[in-house]
């Protein structure tokens, strides 16, 4: 065990994936729902923990696994927000289990999945090889699937079946274009394991056949982009995140999207390394932009508390889409810092929406009112967020878009005019709900929250913190993968 | 002898992309599977010869893997679950039979045009193969798009995987992880879909995925 142990401290970046492997097989085996959730919290602390040596000390690049600028700054923020989903998860579980919705059969089920979940997306950012990263999205999206079906209820499978046909079209989608780029590869760099390397083909990326990767690029982006959650192949997202258990919303929300996004990310760089390839920039630029307005106008139809945050999320995926679609250092910096306040933020709204869901006994926003005079702390909270969210000063959210959008106007001035607007009508759509939501007489239950608010208040103090004083090694570190991204 | 090794593989290949027409015309549902395992079939024999004339022998497992699985098992298990429902009447389409046709024509036309041109350096066996490939897998694309019925949109999604393959063994050299984890992500994908299919069946005694939209959260 010692032994193990210091194999562990040695390698970081082995550990990030044996750790929630290796709890898997231990939470599916473990009876008693209460051991099982603390476990769960304790193997995503070891992760984080992992992830964070990695910040320290990084291996060099195998033919399998690398770590670089990028995919660090995702590692960590997913481990981190994994972590405190997982405690988050640990309080909402045990209310679940009282009002008999799961079974401790169930629960076993969901935790194994819920680490199952960890380690794909860990091998997903750090898979070096293009192929080894489509497996390890596949199979998130294969464990999101059976989370989200979990309840067995007519929404619960509805929305799982749709997840799982659009999910599986788009992860096809995707290889499809994965063969393309090793067709591309192969006369360059050689058959077999090489040219599905990341690395070695960012290298040779001016020497591929552009024609191909042309080709690959709209596969891949229409493929991951399913993923991402691009309007007008969202459809599946709204539905997951409102039926499954709102951990799992989190997660999605928070982490899921982005590894969809990184794979998108690492192909970009390919293509734009390739000087005769079509530009990857306006293809992005444009389904951001598509995303960001059709999500803003959407948000004001929604009767549905976790939907309406879910379509929030195809919004800000759209935001963020768009601005590396416009690439350059400022740009990126600024999509990179809104990438890890929307899964903060995010993340922390769903952590209250859970609580508020389950005092109320429904996720029906015309059913629940006065929520800030019932449950002042758990209502300020999810104004918090929600202020946060629709991007008001001094939040960390203001700050990034105040970034894309004056870069953007700096460089395209019409594209920021419809930037501004798609951001003016989502946060109104966002205000004018939550208005309601948490102002006035209050309805419903008002039982007492049996809950712990710390993920939800650590990850609003980071995201204020962030909107205060960003801390300059933090700065470089961005700016330095902004450069990294071109 | 070279060009005979070229012109059958693209036979094989071409034939694959037949039987996906075929699929788009079946109105019963053991109609469909029967043709789902003859598309198999077919793409199994197209594996092989790619891992003759290519000599690589890992290949052949890939056909194995799509004989027994895909011509046998699945057609055997969703032929059982078909009987079980009592659904092997007709198929519900969203659009009929002819514009499907058409649009399938239309669909191979653009997989030519926009392939051929794309990999004009690229040798003439991958070429062809990678054309014929993705007119595979638009033709499943649409036919989940076109069909209703949930076994339907199963059969169109694993006949847009076996495009999939095609593609895979045409790229030559291509590493064995991905073909397996192919091979073995449709496994888990029919395991997930029966799970899906009885608990449907369960809670709303119809496999047509058209019940299903009438839950939609806005509605409530």
């Amino acid at each position: 065990m010692s032994t193990l142990l210091a194999n562990f401290s040695l390698e970081p970046l082995t550990a990030i994936l044996l750790i929630p492997a290796g709890s898997a097989v231990l939470l599916a085996l473990l009876p008693g729902y209460w051991l099982a959730a603390r476990c769960n919290v304790l193997a995503t602390l070891l992760t984080l923990a992992a992830a964070l040596l990695l910040l320290v000390e990084r291996p060099q690049a195998g033919t399998y696994l690398f770590v670089d600028d990028l995919n660090v700054v995702f590692i960590v923020l997913s481990a981190f927000v994994g972590f405190t989903t997982s405690v988050f998860s640990a309080s909402y579980i045990g209310h679940e289990v009282a009002i008999n919705r799961l079974t401790p059969r169930h629960l076993r089920f969901y935790h194994a999945m819920y680490q199952v979940l960890m380690f794909a997306m860990n091998l997903g950012l750090t898979a070096n090889n293009i192929g080894l990263m489509w497996v390890a999205v596949e199979l998130a999206t294969l464990t999101t699937v059976l989370m989200v079906g979990i309840y067995r209820t007519h929404e619960a499978l509805e929305a799982a079946w749709k997840y799982f046909i659009l999910g599986s079209v788009g992860i096809a989608l995707a290889l499809f274009g994965t063969i393309l780029v090793y067709m591309a590869a192969r006369p360059v760099i050689g058959e077999g394991h090489d040219a599905m390397v990341w690395t070695a083909l960012i290298e040779k990326a001016e020497s591929l056949s552009p024609e191909l990767l042309n080709v690959a690029f709209v596969f891949l982006m229409l493929g991951y982009g399913t993923k991402v959650g691009l309007a007008p192949l969202h459809a599946w997202l709204p539905d997951a995140h409102a039926e499954g258990p709102t951990p799992i919303s989190a997660v999605l929300s928070g982490l899921l999207l982005n590894v969809a996004l990184y794979a998108l990310l690492r192909f970009k760089m390919l293509i734009a390394a390739n000087p005769h390839a079509v530009a990857p920039g306006p293809l992005m630029v444009t389904l951001g932009l598509v995303s960001l307005v059709f999500a803003g106008f959407m948000l004001y139809r929604r009767r549905d508390i976790k939907r309406m945050f879910a379509y929030s999320s195809i919004e800000h995926m759209g935001i963020i889409t768009f601005a590396f679609g416009m690439g350059g250092p400022l740009a990126n910096f600024a999509g990179l810092l809104h990438m890890t306040m929307h899964s903060l933020t995010k993340s922390a709204i769903f952590f209250a929406v859970g609580h508020v869901a389950q005092v109320k006994g429904t996720q029906r926003m015309s059913e629940i009112r006065g929520l800030t005079e019932s449950h002042p702390v758990l209502g300020w909270g999810l104004v918090a967020g929600v202020v946060a969210i629709a991007g008001f000063p001094p939040l960390g959210i203001f700050m990034s878009e105040f970034l894309i959008v004056s870069s953007t106007f700096a460089r395209e001035p019409l594209l920021a005019v419809v930037l501004v607007f798609g951001l003016l009508v989502a946060s109104g759509a966002l205000m004018l709900r939550v208005h309601e939501i948490a102002f006035g007489a209050a309805t419903g239950g008002t039982a007492e929250v049996e809950a712990s608010y710390v993920p939800l208040f650590s990850h609003l103090a980071l995201v204020l913190a962030a909107g205060i004083f960003l801390p300059a090694p933090l700065v470089a570190w961005f700016q330095t993968v902004a450069r990294l991204l071109g | 002898m070279e060009r005979n090794f070229l012109d059958i593989a693209h036979m094989l290949a071409g034939g694959l992309v037949l039987t996906s027409f075929m699929l788009l015309y079946q109105d019963r549902m053991y109609g469909l599977l029967n043709v789902f395992a003859l598309h198999a079939v077919v793409l199994s024999a197209s594996v092989a010869w790619q891992a003759y004339i290519q000599g690589a022998p890992h290949l052949y497992v890939t056909a194995a893997i799509a004989l027994v699985l895909k011509a046998i098992v699945i057609p055997v298990a969703l032929h059982r679950v078909v009987a079980r429902l009592g659904i092997h009447r007709t198929i519900e389409t969203v659009v009929g039979i002819g514009p499907t046709m058409l649009a399938g024509m239309g669909l191979v036309a653009l997989s030519m045009v926009v392939m051929l041109k794309a990999t004009a350096t690229a040798d003439p066996l991958a070429r062809e193969d990678l054309a014929f490939a993705l007119s595979v897998v638009l033709l499943g694309l649409m036919m989940m798009v076109t069909r209703r019925n949930a076994v339907s949109q199963v059969v169109g999604f694993m006949s847009m995987e076996n495009g999939l393959i095609l593609a895979a063994t045409g790229a030559k050299g291509m590493p064995l992880v991905v073909e397996i984890s192919v091979a073995f992500s449709v496994l888990v994908a029919f395991v997930v879909i029966g799970v899906f299919l009885f608990r449907i069946r369960e809670r709303f005694d119809s496999v047509d995925s058209q019940t299903l939209d009438d839950f939609r959260g806005e509605r409530r």
